[in-house]
C-alpha cells in the first residue's frame, strides 16, 4: 500500500497514458543527435501528439490535455518507464513554451505553440557564448534597432539541438550602454534566416549535441521580440525555478534508470561474487532516485496549492544530476570488462557527464544554496 | 632506507617529455583513431630509438633488461601524453609472456621497434589490426580438466579475465581476429579474438602483473595530465570578472584530484618493486595501484570536465582525449572490482605482516 494516494481519476490517466504507449512507443530510436535519428525524433513526436501526449498540462487549444502537475508527473514515469525517445522537441515545450504563455503575444501563441508540439518546429536555446556561461549576464551578443525590427550580430555557443534545429531563443543586448542584467532583450530567431551561420560541435559522444551560432546582421521582426525590449533578463528567469525545480528532468527518468540498475544487477552482479559491493551502489541509486520521486510529489503539492519554486529548485538539481552520474558509473562497475564498449548504459553515461554543468553549474547552483536558501553572505564574484 | 626514484629515472622521464611534448601527440592520437596509423607509428619510431620498446626485453635480444620501475617511468608519460597504440602489450607484458617460448624470436624485432605485438586481456585485442601478431591466452584448470571456454564468449569475459590473472597455467596461442569493437576511447581499438594455433602451456601471471602495473602507470600519467591542464585553464579562463581558478569551488576540486594522484604514486613505485623482487604479495600491490591510480585518474577526469564546463564535454578540446582514455583504461587490465576482490582474499588468506613499533 502506498502511501500516495492518487484519485481515481489519476489512476485512470496512467493507466491510459501506459497503454498507449505500449501500443505505440517505438523504443530507442538512432541518437537524436543524427540527422537520421533527429528524423526518427521529430516523426515520434508527430506520434505523440497524434495521441496528444505530447504536452499532456497544456491547453486543449494546442494540443494538451489541460492536464494536473501531478498528472505530469505521473505521465513521465510511464514514459521512461517504458523506455520511450529522447524529447527532441524538449527546448521548446519546457524552456521556451512557459514563457510564451507567460509573456508572449496572442499572434506568437498562435504562430509557434502548436508547431512545437508536433515535432514540425524544434527549438534551440541560444543564451551561452564563449565568454558568457557561468556567468550569463556579461554575454555580448547584440540587437540593434532598425525599420521593423532588429538586427542581431554576435555569437551564441553550446547550443542543444541547434545542428538539426528550426529555430532559435536567446538573449541579446539590445541597449548598449547597459550593463548586465540590464538592456537583454528576448528574440526568437529562424536558423535559417540570412547571416545566420551553425557550427554543429561533436560532444564526448561524438554526436554534434550542440552547436556555435554566428549572427551577421540577422534580421528579426518586432513580432518576434518575446516580452518588452530590454526586459530580457526578467522574461528568460521568470521560469528558471520552475525548470530547475521541476520540468526539466522529472523524476520518472531516474526512477526508470534506477530499474533498469536494478535488472542490470540481477543479470550480472548477483552471479559474480566480485560484484557484490556494487550491490551497495545499486541500492543507493534506487534510494536516491526514491528520495527525488517523493521529494517531487511534495513540490507538486505545494506549487498545487499555489506555492511556487524560487531558489530551492538549485537543490532539486544537484540532487538529480548527481544521481544520474553515480547510477551510471555503477552501471559501468556492473558491467566489468564490457563497460568501455559501445551500448545503451555508456551513451547514458556519457550524457550524464554533463549535467553537473549544463542548465547552471553544480558550483553555481550550491552558491545558489548557500546564500539564497541558506543565507549565507554573497562572496565576492 | 631509499624509497624513490633515481636520478636517472627522473633524466629518463624528462628525455621522454622532451620528446612527446614536440611530437603533438594529440593529432597522432586522433588520426589513429581515424585509421591513419602513420604518425602513431612515427611516434613508436622516436620512442624505440629511447628503448622504451625494449625495456623489458633482456639485453641478449637486443633489449635493455630494464626493472619494472623503469616501467612506470616510461608508462607514466606515455599516459601523460596519450599516446595511442599497443604498448601495455607490446612493451610491458610480450616480453614475459614470450621468453622462452617458441615465440621470443620476436622480442628482438620488439625491442628494435620494427615489430609491434597484441595480448587480448578479457576477450578483446588492441590495435590488432596494425599489430604482427596478436596472442591469446586461455586459462588451464589442470591437464585432464578440459579447458574452459575461450575469453571472447560473451558474458564470459570478465571471469576469464580474472582467471588468467590468477590462474598459474595457460595455453598460449596466436589469435584469430574477429571483428572490431567501438570503445568509448575512439583511439583504443579493440578486435574480438579467438584462440588459434596453440603455441605452448605456460603460467601468464608475472606477464598479466606487468601490464597491469604498466596499466596504472598510464593512468596515472593521464590524471597528472588532466590536473595540469585544468590547473592552466582555470588560471586563465574568466567569469565575473575573474579567473575561475580564484573561486573556492574550483580550487578545492583540484586540490582533492592532487592529493589523489599523490597517494596513487607511492603505491604503484611499491608494486614496480615487489614485483622486481617477486615478493608473495607482488599480485596485491598491483592490484592496490591499479585501483588507486584508476580512482585517481577517474576522479581527475570527472573535475577536469567540470572546471572546464561545456568546452571539456566537446571532442574538439584536446581534453576529451585524456576523459576517455582513463574512462576506458579504468576498466582495463581487471576492473576495479576484481582487484578489489583479489586484494580482500589476499589480506583474508594470507596473514598480514604487523610492522614492528619501529616501522610505525
Ligand atoms: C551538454 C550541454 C548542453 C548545453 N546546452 C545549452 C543550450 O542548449 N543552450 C545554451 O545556451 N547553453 C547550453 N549549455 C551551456 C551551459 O549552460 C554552460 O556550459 C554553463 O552555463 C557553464 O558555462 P561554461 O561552460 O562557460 O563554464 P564556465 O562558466 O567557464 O565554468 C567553468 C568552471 O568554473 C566554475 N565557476 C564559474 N563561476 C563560478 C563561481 N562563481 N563560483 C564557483 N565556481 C564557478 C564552474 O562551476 C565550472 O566548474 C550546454 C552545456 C552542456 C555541457
Amino acid at each position: 500500500m502506498s502511501t500516495l494516494e492518487f484519485t481515481q481519476a489519476e489512476e485512470a490517466f496512467r493507466l491510459e497514458a501506459r497503454e498507449w504507449l505500449a501500443a505505440n512507443n517505438p523504443g530507442r530510436l538512432p541518437s537524436m543527435d543524427t540527422a537520421e535519428g533527429a528524423a526518427a525524433h521529430r516523426e515520434w513526436e508527430r506520434t505523440l501528439a497524434s495521441g496528444r501526449w505530447s504536452v499532456v498540462t497544456w491547453p486543449e487549444a494546442y494540443g494538451g490535455r489541460d492536464a494536473s502537475l501531478t498528472e505530469w508527473v505521473i505521465f513521465e514515469e510511464e514514459y521512461y518507464l517504458a523506455d520511450a525517445p529522447t524529447r527532441i522537441s524538449q527546448n521548446g515545450i519546457s524552456l521556451l513554451a512557459p514563457i510564451i504563455f507567460g509573456h508572449g503575444t496572442e499572434s506568437q501563441k498562435e504562430r509557434y505553440l502548436r508547431d512545437m508540439t508536433d515535432g514540425s518546429l524544434v527549438w534551440a536555446q541560444a543564451w551561452s557564448e564563449p565568454e558568457a556561461g557561468s556567468d550569463l549576464a556579461s554575454l555580448r551578443a547584440t540587437a540593434t534597432q532598425v525599420e521593423g525590427g532588429w538586427r542581431l550580430n554576435g555569437q551564441k555557443t553550446w547550443s542543444s539541438r541547434a545542428p538539426f534545429a528550426d529555430r532559435g531563443f536567446g538573449l541579446f543586448r539590445s541597449d548598449p550602454s547597459a550593463e548586465r542584467h540590464r538592456g537583454l532583450t528576448y528574440f526568437l530567431f529562424d536558423l535559417r534566416a540570412e547571416g545566420v551561420s551553425v557550427r554543429p560541435i561533436d560532444q564526448l559522444d561524438g554526436t554534434p549535441g550542440f552547436a556555435e551560432i554566428f549572427f551577421d546582421d540577422v534580421f528579426v521582426a518586432d513580432e518576434d521580440v518575446l516580452g518588452a525590449v530590454g526586459d530580457g533578463w526578467k522574461v528568460a528567469m521568470s521560469t528558471a525555478g520552475n525548470e530547475r525545480g521541476l520540468s526539466l528532468r522529472s523524476p520518472g527518468r531516474f526512477c526508470a534508470a534506477a530499474v533498469r540498475l536494478v535488472g542490470l544487477y540481477r543479470e550480472r552482479g548477483l552471479a559474480d561474487p566480485g560484484l557484490r559491493g556494487a550491490g551497495d551502489e545499486v541500492v543507493d541509486a534506487w534510494i536516491g532516485a526514491e528520495a527525488y520521486r517523493l521529494y517531487t510529489w511534495a513540490t507538486v503539492t505545494h506549487v498545487e496549492a499555489g506555492g511556487s519554486v524560487g531558489a530551492e529548485g538549485s537543490i532539486n538539481k544537484l540532487w538529480w544530476s548527481d544521481l544520474d552520474l553515480s547510477l551510471h558509473e555503477t552501471a559501468l562497475s556492473l558491467l566489468g570488462g564490457e563497460a568501455e564498449l559501445a551500448g545503451p548504459w555508456l551513451d547514458d553515461y556519457l550524457f550524464s557527464l554533463s549535467g553537473p554543468i549544463y542548465a547552471g553549474t553544480n558550483q553555481i547552483q550550491r552558491n545558489i544554496v548557500a546564500e539564497r536558501v541558506l543565507g549565507l553572505p554573497r562572496g565576492g564574484r | 632506507m631509499r624509497f624513490g626514484r633515481t636520478p636517472e629515472q627522473h633524466a629518463f622521464s624528462e628525455a621522454l617529455d622532451d620528446l612527446l611534448g614536440a611530437a603533438d601527440v594529440p593529432s597522432a592520437a586522433r588520426a589513429w583513431a581515424g585509421d591513419d596509423r602513420s604518425a602513431g607509428l612515427k611516434i613508436w619510431q622516436r620512442l624505440a630509438e629511447l628503448s622504451v620498446t625494449g625495456l623489458l626485453v633482456p639485453e641478449s635480444d637486443g633489449g635493455v633488461g630494464a626493472d619494472p620501475v623503469d616501467l612506470t617511468v616510461a608508462f607514466e608519460r606515455l599516459g601523460y601524453h596519450g599516446v595511442p597504440g599497443p604498448w601495455i602489450e607490446s612493451v610491458a607484458v610480450a616480453p614475459r609472456l614470450l621468453g622462452g617460448t617458441p615465440e621470443a624470436g620476436v622480442l628482438s624485432r620488439v625491442a628494435s621497434g620494427e615489430a609491434l605485438v597484441s595480448v587480448a586481456s578479457g576477450g578483446r585485442a588492441l590495435d590488432a589490426d596494425v599489430v604482427e601478431q596478436t596472442y591469446a591466452l586461455e586459462s588451464r584448470v589442470g591437464l585432464d580438466t578440459p579447458p574452459p571456454p575461450p575469453l571472447v564468449e560473451p558474458g564470459e569475459r570478465q571471469r576469464a579475465g580474472v582467471e588468467t590473472n590468477t590462474v598459474a597455467s595457460a595455453t598460449l596461442s596466436r589469435a584469430t581476429v574477429g571483428s572490431e569493437q567501438k570503445s568509448v576511447d575512439p583511439s583504443r581499438r579493440l578486435f574480438d579474438v579467438t584462440a588459434g594455433d596453440e603455441v605452448v602451456t605456460l603460467d601468464p601471471r608475472p606477464a598479466l602483473e606487468l601490464g597491469t602495473l604498466a596499466c596504472a602507470a598510464m593512468l596515472h600519467g593521464a590524471g597528472l595530465r588532466l590536473l595540469d591542464d585544468s590547473v592552466a585553464y582555470v588560471k586563465q579562463r574568466t567569469q565575473f570578472g575573474r579567473p575561475i581558478g580564484e573561486f573556492q569551488a574550483v580550487k578545492h576540486l583540484l586540490a582533492d584530484v592532487r592529493v589523489a594522484l599523490d597517494f596513487a604514486a607511492p603505491l604503484i613505485h611499491n608494486a614496480a618493486l615487489e614485483l622486481d623482487a617477486e615478493v608473495p604479495t607482488a599480485a596485491r600491490a598491483v592490484s592496490a595501484a591499479k585501483v588507486a591510480a584508476g580512482d585517481a585518474a577517474y576522479l581527475a577526469s570527472r573535475t577536469a570536465l567540470q572546471v572546464h564546463g561545456a568546452i571539456g564535454y566537446t571532442r574538439e578540446f584536446d581534453l576529451s582525449l585524456w576523459i576517455l582514455r582513463v574512462r576506458a583504461l579504468v576498466g582495463a587490465w581487471g576492473t576495479p572490482a576484481e582487484h578489489r576482490a583479489r586484494i580482500l582474499e589476499s589480506l583474508v588468506v594470507e596473514p598480514v605482516e604487523t610492522p614492528s613499533r619501529g616501522e610505525i
